[in-house]
């Protein structure tokens, strides 16, 4: 398995030794807080000798995509990194990079989005990238920040899959928290698991040329897409298979899911990002006073792991989704929860579903108020709600 | 300080180093082994204003993302600073350390409380010294160091000769090991 080193990293710094690990052959990306850090961190690498890769000086995330999109499309392994107003500028890049079929990694150090203007995090950036056909990964950790970057390649990469993977983690709360990560003493050791990626297509040779963005008319276009479909739906067999021969080879255990406490538990809260993390401890704390109550972890949001969330959906009575976004006059306002519920509908499960919006442009959430959550969902659970009408919005002033 | 997790906040104006001083602190007790984590809250970062930061420290894994709201221990790294910002929500029995001039019984009279204990050092008067520039965030660090006593010098010392240069962390060093000798606690 290879010679490890625990060092104090921030999420950002994960981020770029696992593009280090990984041996990028090109980086393009904008600085933008909170993500700057990692541009900052490989282009030390760069500058020091540790990383051999070239660096794509760009003026904005929208050429910085565009710049990785052609060293992509040539054969480079390529990473670049984001957040908030970057991800929207590179919003249109996104479906080109996911529909040349292009294995890109990229990571967000996710952020409000402006206006008014906040620097402070929370999910609103990659919620609005759901539809890219983008496979994204969700971490709670520095250390699930790296090696989901070593797996996004893996997986990105698959002759089955060719789609793009952004790992996105907690803007400020993990993108400048620093804890313990373990990471490679060698690349071998990631190099191993994640061999140099092998082109299908050579872009320069004249005997057999191809057309790279080519028009999709009428009677074409809807196939490519089709493709897509399929694609990201292979994509759930090549995920399954990677964070397994991850587990096996590096001890290092994932899923498309990560429950705690379920056991004994009829009530579980699910969220996302290091929001779990704080919810795990607030269900220790409810344990130590006699209320058992689970947690779940949604780390892979798309493609959406339906069967692994009803295996966990169907023995709950309630799950109370957190939410740290907004989806604007939605039928259900919190993002995943609207996912759950067309989760739990598709089995017709009889599982109650509370949606909750919080930490959002990072007011604080503590464990009381995660508790406070679980409190209010009793209550509303004893008159018989099933349903949430409309997302709670946690601690907002109205 | 016998405790599974401790839970230290930070106090100083923007450009002072407590974020830093978080940090390395969560550092030299991962290099010992231990779990910790450090982290600042943020805000628009400009020199000048009052900034908190965050350092846990544990034989346990944390995964808590939450903001310290009940800190066992708060370092003040700026005397100025207003007593009821840094002491709200200090522990009964907690730690007040701060960087200041004054005796501990005016710093007493100061934050209105007698359930704390208080440690005292002229950091500033230290920095001055060594570094010839108020930096006093390493000074506050060898203090911190002194009255929680659960890292090892040796491991903050190689924490900060790993956030600065050789001839700056060779004088910081210096800085953090004469507050360790001269914090004063009550």
């Amino acid at each position: 398995m290879g010679e490890w080193v625990r060092i104090p990293l921030s999420s950002n710094y994960a981020a770029a030794y696992a593009a280090k690990d990984a041996d990028v052959d090109v980086v393009a990306a904008y600085p933008i807080t909170p993500q700057t850090t990692v541009v900052e961190k490989i282009a030390e690498f760069i500058a020091n000798g540790e990383l051999q890769a070239e660096m794509i000086h760009v003026e904005s995330e929208h050429s910085a995509l565009s710049a990785c999109i052609g060293a992509a499309s040539a054969g480079a392994r390529v990473f670049t990194a984001t957040s908030a107003q970057g991800l929207e500028l590179m919003h249109e890049l996104l479906y080109i990079a996911s529909g040349l079929r292009l294995p890109i990694v990229m990571s967000i150090a996710s952020r409000a989005l402006s206006a008014p203007i906040s620097i402070w995090g929370d999910y609103s950036d990659v919620m609005a990238t759901r539809d890219s056909s983008w496979i994204t990964i969700i971490a709670s950790s520095a250390q699930e920040v790296y090696d989901s970057i070593i797996q996004a390649y893996k997986v990105a990469e698959n002759p089955d899959v060719l789609l793009p993977v952004m790992v996105a983690y907690d803007g400020f709360l993990m993108s400048h928290t620093y804890e313990p990560v373990y990471v490679a003493k060698d690349r071998s050791t990631i190099l191993e698991f994640v061999p140099k990626r092998k082109p299908l297509w050579n872009i320069l040779d004249p005997d057999k040329p191809i057309t790279v963005g080519a028009v999709g008319n009428p009677d074409w276009y809807y196939e490519f897409k089709y493709q897509q479909v399929v694609a990201i739906e292979n994509s759930l067999n090549i995920l399954k298979q990677v964070f397994e021969e991850f587990g096996k080879r590096f001890e290092r255990n994932y899923s498309f899911i990560e429950t705690y406490n379920m056991d004994g538990s009829d009530i579980a809260i699910l969220t996302y990002g290091g929001l779990y993390g704080t919810v795990t401890e607030a269900v220790d704390i409810m344990k130590k006073r006699g209320l058992d109550v689970g947690a779940i972890k949604l780390r892979v949001f798309r493609p959406w792991p339906t069967e692994e969330l009803i295996r966990i959906l169907k023995n709950l009575k309630a799950v109370i989704v957190i939410d740290r976004a907004i989806s604007f006059g939605a039928a259900l306002e919190g993002p995943i929860a609207m996912e759950v519920l067309a989760t739990i509908s598709k089995k017709s499960l009889d599982t109650a579903l509370h949606s909750y919006i919080a930490s959002v442009g990072q007011r604080a959430v503590t464990e009381e108020d995660v508790m406070a959550m679980v409190e209010n969902s009793i209550d509303l659970l004893k008159k018989g709600v099933s349903l949430t009408e409309k997302s709670i919005y946690w601690g907002v002033r109205q | 300080m016998d405790l599974k997790r401790i839970e230290i906040r930070w106090h100083g104006r923007g450009g002072q180093g407590a974020v830093t001083a978080a940090m390395i602190l969560a550092e030299a007790a991962i290099y010992q082994g231990k779990y910790a984590q450090a982290f600042p809250e943020f805000g628009a970062e400009r020199r000048g204003a009052p900034v908190k930061a965050y350092t846990r420290i544990s034989d346990e894994p944390i995964y808590t993302r939450a903001p310290i709201i009940e800190p066992n221990a708060v370092v003040v790294l700026d005397p100025s600073l207003s007593p009821s910002l840094y002491v709200e929500g200090l522990k009964k029995d907690g730690l007040l350390i701060i960087n200041t001039k004054k005796s501990i019984a005016e710093i007493k009279k100061d934050v209105g409380r007698d359930d704390i204990k208080i440690a005292r050092v002229d950091a500033t008067k230290i920095a001055l010294e060594i570094l010839k520039a108020p930096f006093v965030n390493m000074a506050m660090l060898g203090a911190v160091a002194k009255v929680i006593p659960v890292i090892d010098v040796s491991y903050i010392e190689e924490a900060i000769k790993e956030n600065f240069r050789p001839k700056i962390a060779e004088a910081n060093i210096q800085a953090m090991r004469r507050a360790l000798n001269e914090v004063e606690i009550a």
